[in-house]
């Protein structure tokens, strides 16, 4: 019975959680008043959490308040849960685009939107930039990443991983 | 088949090394889907970021949706989706269970502290390319200079939801298209 109400609330989320990972936290915090699943204290743990593991925040959230609520299952249902209305919304989404793909109109509305989307990634940037460069040494360690990136050409993954092993280093 | 098994490890990949929101999985989708495997072009990622932005769910999902649809239709889109929340499912069980203590070890932090500024570097570099190509496709340089300060000054400043943005752009953009045919 957990399982199905679990199921059926992370479907909600999914539903109605527009615009990205953090869009689900409040969403949380009211599961916490509506079931007593978890205290809203755990909601802010899990956040703190889900920031710092790999993975989209969204999901990390879901997994953690399943499992909180109802052990590996339970973290599993409520994130097969969360991605349901994602996976069949864009499917039906993909088809309108597979349909409309050459059709002039339609490639000019999405090619408009694409300063918006550059202006919404370096939003993102700044806000990861204001937490992690709070002093000097991080900001020297990104600046050497990005000097390195210009002589040392490979995947993005080499440099986080790179960043993580110099914080790790100087005790960042 | 073997497009199935490449789809699985990209997104497994994806959602291994993705630490933060949807954006921060941009850098590695460049690298795995567009530049290593071709599964989209650079266009049509930043279309399902477009997208993913303002329909439900988490963007990251959608995005996973979008790339395995688009290769191997609903099988391909169920692909994708399980293999970006499967190294979630199994970190966060992890955490959540057995190394509950993990995340506050002080190696660990420092480590998380630097990956934070890695991946500030590696968006910043992002932002630098996309802005650049952007640009040099560009057929209204001026006016999409102007609905890139505007949609940014609106969310950094403003604190607007990317979400409204997006729409008001889309919008804005028919009102465009309607004018200009009206007047062909």
């Amino acid at each position: 019975m957990i399982f199905v109400k679990l199921f059926y609330e992370f479907f909600l989320i999914g539903l109605f959680a527009i615009g990205g990972g953090a869009t689900t936290i409040p969403f949380l915090f009211d599961l916490s008043e509506k079931y007593h699943w978890f205290t809203p204290q755990e909601v802010t743990n899990m956040v703190a959490i889900s920031e710092s593991t790999p993975g989209p925040i969204g999901i990390n959230m879901a997994t953690y308040a399943g499992y909180n609520t109802a052990g590996i299952f339970g973290g599993i249902v409520a994130t097969f849960g969360l991605v349901m209305p994602s996976l069949i919304i864009i499917i039906l989404i993909s088809r309108i685009l597979k349909a409309y793909a050459n059709n002039a109109a339609f490639n000019f509305l999405l090619k408009s939107l694409q300063p918006a989307v550059v202006a919404l990634v370096l939003n993102a940037t700044i806000q990861i930039a204001q937490v992690s460069l709070n002093s000097l040494l991080p900001f020297l360690i990104f600046a050497f990443i990005l000097i390195f990136m210009r002589f040392y050409k490979t995947g993005s993954v080499f440099y986080i991983m790179l960043a993580g092993v110099i914080g790790y280093a100087l005790k960042l | 088949m073997k497009i199935l098994i490449n789809l699985f490890i990209t997104f497994f990949k994806t959602g291994l090394f993705t630490f933060g929101g949807g954006y921060a999985m941009l850098p590695i989708l460049k690298d795995e889907v567009v530049a290593k495997h071709h599964f989209a072009t650079e266009d049509e990622l930043l279309n399902y970021f477009s997208i993913g932005q303002c329909t439900p769910g988490i963007i990251a999902v959608n995005v996973a949706t979008f790339c395995g649809y688009k290769l191997k239709k609903v099988v391909g889109a169920i692909v994708a989706t399980l293999a970006l929340v499967l190294p979630s499912l199994i970190i966060i069980t992890l955490v959540a269970s057995v190394l509950s203590h993990f995340m506050e070890n002080d190696d660990v932090v420092h480590a998380m502290r630097g990956i934070r500024v890695g991946v500030a570097a590696v968006l910043i570099k992002i932002v630098y390319d996309l802005g650049k190509r952007v640009l040099a496709q560009s057929n209204f340089i001026g006016l999409d200079c102007c609905v890139f300060f505007v949609a940014l000054l609106a969310v950094v400043f403003l604190k607007i939801s990317s979400v409204f943005v997006i729409s008001a752009v889309m919008l804005f953009s028919v009102g465009r298209l309607c004018f200009e045919r009206r007047n062909r």
